[in-house]
């Protein structure tokens, strides 16, 4: 319709709309998605050097570290760290492992409820309030690296300059050549913001068809 | 007239004499004539490809040699001959802390050294099983590693009545047992003396069973046997056919003393004596024996069926059994042939008693009948090898060559130069029921001119023979520290060595993980230090005792990671501690000095390799 009076109307009555089936399902995957996040790790950072060719590596989940090689790479890394003054890789450096997995449980639980009891409105909460939280894990990832390489301890036995470790890509830093790609579980989040994004967008498509005396019917 | 004649006469004399001199002297061979005798070369092409390990490969044979009088063990890697590392056995060996802190210390008791002969890997079934190599030295002692992790865990003795522990150490095919026998008899228990007038009747030789733990490996005394005063070389024990027995060779039969180069040397054969080692458990386990020197001694005039004598020419060094087991080589050092005795004549022999006397009433068994082939292979045979095929190798110490011949048809079928006097050799996997073939050291005593010479001390030379095909090939010299006797060949998979101590398994009492326990505490006079050791600090950085202390430090390396060892070097106080990562070793000492005295790191450990170090504070007293 032309009018935005009338636009909002539209909107507010679809949303008082329960959810169809095709939504639902899209949800329920989404949380089953959400859920695998607890058993793959998040991201992976693997580092090579001449006296290290098979690789120190590093598999970051969302509420520990697991180093390769048993745990030892973890250990390694943080003693090879401790020269050029860096902070310690332990979970009291990290309240990212505390909320990480509190709200990714929220959202799944969202989701769930969205699936279950939801009106379209849920939808839309669920799918802006995950790509919020995408968004600033991403930043609060990248942040998390740039305060670890750039507050290094000035009583450093090695200095550095500040750098900012990858968070993407490969690169190269003193002796160490470091690939930082996402892992399982970074990938089954993607693919739950895709398919939220795919039933609103369908959603959306289908408050453009419907007709304004349609939907005043059917509230 | 005549004076003129007789100068003649002189000059045509003299001149004479010259010419026949001169003609003489170059007629006189300088050199050898023909080929270069008794040196090997070797085919470039094929030794070369044959012996390259490209870097960052990895060899396919561990080699462990004796040190001999160094007391340790030598490790190679056979095909590249290169010397991996040393393990110290009976010496201490400060580049790996060996012998400074307490628990190796205890181990070698208050000896400084012992001559090591003869290494042997532990067996399964006749086959090397990867878990223990023993090692005996001359003073009485046997030392078991550990190839986990490649460390001495036990030695045991000196054994009791047993001088000169020469014919050691031979294992049985199930590591039942590791044999010792005596080279020095003596009147037994030691401490007991006799004119030595009475060497022939009262001086004894010993032939000494030490029982193995099949579980833990650990050694004890097991059995002895009273032999009479013969001088007892080497062993092998029987396998397969033969197994449940276990034969030495000895020389001096004549039961000489003085001059035994002669003395010794004077009968035609001596002899090798097989040793029913069940049949001698058996009799044990009924009760027999006498207590001598604190060990249960058998007499084979009390206790008959275990030990019988085989007549071998002519002092026997060597004594060697066919993987099979059927055949028994006895190898004469002062003799032109090799021997091969067949076990079941032997059996035979025995049931049948074809017995030509006795020793001290152990049966003489008849040669004759008991002889299967008397081989020509050369001069001053010693010992032999076995290849996988039924060929046999046997090393000429004065050819100073090898000889390879085939069991069953006693042909000689090749010769070898080796450089020079050999005395022992090995092959791969070739004192087992399975050898591999492919490779062959020969371990020659004498090494002039086949290297850049460094002075009158001389490396000993080690020869990579391929023995794969019928011609004998020579590939390699490698030179080694003095003075292997012996070596042993396994494969490089049967090993699978541990390059960390995991912190579970450190369950030594004042192992510490963290450095806020690191630290010192004092009770009834002494003082305890815990000390952690990690990349690149040591801690506490000031250790403050007083003088007459006793101090225990205890250091652990808490890496976890390969190749990350820390030492603990004391200088003024004469200690170096090398701790492996995950290992926790202690040093006890009185801190008599007064003083400031820095400890550091030995072991290169990291970039800030420098930095680790601290000061031990000695307060004098009041």
């Amino acid at each position: 319709m032309s009018t935005i009076p009338a636009m909002f109307e539209r909107t507010t009555r679809y949303l008082e709309l329960p959810l169809n089936t095709r939504s639902r399902v899209l949800l329920f995957i989404a949380a089953l998605l959400l859920g695998t996040t607890f058993l793959f790790p998040l991201w992976n950072m693997t580092m090579f050097a001449p006296q290290y060719p098979n690789g120190l590596r590093l598999d970051i989940y969302g509420f520990k570290f697991v180093g390769g090689n048993n745990g030892q790479d973890a250990k390694e890394i943080n003693l090879l760290n401790h020269y050029i003054g860096m902070r310690e890789l332990t979970a009291e450096n990290f309240t990212e492992f505390k909320w990480i997995p509190f709200v990714i449980g929220a959202m799944a639980l969202l989701c769930l409820r969205a699936a279950f009891i939801g009106k379209n409105s849920y939808l839309v909460d669920v799918t802006v309030l995950y790509g919020y939280f995408a968004v600033f894990s991403l930043w609060s990832f990248g942040h998390k690296l740039y305060t670890y390489g750039h507050e290094l301890s000035p009583t450093a036995a090695v200095k550095v300059q500040p750098f900012m470790p990858p968070m993407f890509g490969y690169q190269k830093i003193a002796n160490f050549e470091i690939y930082s790609y996402p892992a399982a579980a970074s990938y089954a989040m993607a693919a739950a913001m895709l398919i939220l994004l795919v039933a609103l967008g369908w959603n959306i498509r289908e408050v453009r068809r419907l007709s304004l005396t349609e939907l005043r019917d059917l509230t | 007239m005549n004076h003129r004649k007789n100068v003649l006469i002189a000059a045509a004399l003299l001149v004479s004499i010259a010419v026949i001199g001169i003609v003489a002297g170059r007629c006189a061979p300088s050199a050898p004539k023909g080929r270069r005798g008794g040196v090997g070369v070797s085919d470039l092409a094929v030794a070369s490809q044959a012996v390259y390990v490209p870097p960052g490969d990895l060899d396919t044979y561990y080699l462990f040699a004796s040190g001999g009088h160094s007391g340790q063990i030598y490790i190679y890697g056979i095909p590249s001959m290169r010397h991996l590392g040393t393990i110290p056995v009976f010496t201490p060996y400060p580049a790996t802390g060996y012998g400074f802190d307490d628990d190796s210390k205890a181990m070698l008791g208050n000896m400084s050294w012992g001559d090591v002969h003869h290494p042997a890997l532990s067996e399964t079934n006749g086959d090397y099983d990867g878990r223990w190599l023993f090692v005996n030295e001359m003073g009485g002692r046997i030392a078991r590693i550990d190839l986990r992790d490649f460390k001495v865990k036990q030695i045991f003795g000196p054994m009791a009545n047993v001088s000169g522990n020469h014919a050691s150490a031979f294992v049985t095919p199930n590591s039942d047992y590791v044999f010792g026998a005596s080279r020095f008899s003596i009147p037994v228990a030691k401490g007991t003396v006799a004119p030595i007038e009475q060497y022939a009747t009262v001086y004894k030789g010993i032939i000494s069973a030490v029982k193995i733990d099949k579980a833990t490996g650990t050694m004890s005394q097991g059995f002895q046997i009273l032999m009479p005063p013969f001088d007892f070389d080497l062993a092998d024990a029987g396998k397969q056919a033969s197994d449940g027995w276990v034969f030495f060779s000895s020389y001096n039969t004549e039961r000489a003393t003085g001059k035994l180069e002669t003395t010794a040397s004077q009968r035609d054969r001596d002899y090798i004596a097989a040793v029913n080692w069940k049949a001698a458990e058996a009799a044990l386990a009924k009760g027999a024996g006498d207590v001598i020197g604190g060990v249960k001694v058998l007499d084979p005039k009390k206790v008959p069926g275990i030990v019988y004598l085989m007549p071998c020419g002519k002092s026997p060094h060597g004594v060697d059994v066919s993987p099979d087991g059927k055949y028994i080589i006895g190898s004469g050092k002062l003799q032109g042939v090799t021997t091969a005795f067949n076990f079941e004549k032997l059996q035979t022999a025995i049931n049948a008693k074809n017995f030509t006397g006795d020793e001290d009433g152990i049966p003489v068994v008849k040669y004759e009948a008991i002889k299967d082939a008397e081989v020509p292979v050369g001069l001053g045979p010693l010992h032999t090898q076995f290849g996988p095929d039924g060929y046999a190798y046997t090393s000429l110490f004065v050819d100073s060559a090898i000889a390879k011949w085939k069991l069953g048809t006693w042909q000689v079928v090749d010769k070898i130069p080796m450089s020079y006097s050999i005395g022992h050799l090995t092959a791969a996997e070739g004192d087992t029921v399975s050898p591999d073939g492919k490779y062959l050291v020969g371990l020659n005593k004498l090494s002039h001119g086949r290297h850049l010479s460094v002075g009158p001390s001389q490396p000993e030379s080690s020869q990579l023979v391929d023995i794969s095909e019928e011609k004998m090939k020579l590939l390699m010299d490698a030179f080694t520290e003095p003075e292997p006797h012996y070596a042993q060949i396994i494969k490089a998979d049967k090993i699978k060595p541990i390059e960390v101590y995991p912190k579970e398994e450190n369950k030594h009492p004042l192992a510490i993980w963290d450095v806020k326990d690191a630290g010192i505490t004092r009770q009834g006079g002494k003082a305890l230090v815990k000390v952690v050791l990690v990349r690149s600090t040591i801690t506490p950085t000031v250790i403050e005792v007083n003088q007459g202390e006793t101090v225990t430090i205890a250091l652990t390396n808490i890496e976890q990671t390969t190749d990350e060892l820390h030492g603990f070097g004391l200088l003024d106080y004469n200690f170096n501690i090398v701790v492996d990562p995950g290992e926790t070793k202690t040093v006890t000492f009185v801190a008599s000095k007064p003083g400031v005295f820095p400890y550091y790191c030995t072991n290169f450990c990291s970039a800030l390799h420098q930095e680790m170090q601290g000061y031990l504070i000695v307060k004098p007293k009041a």
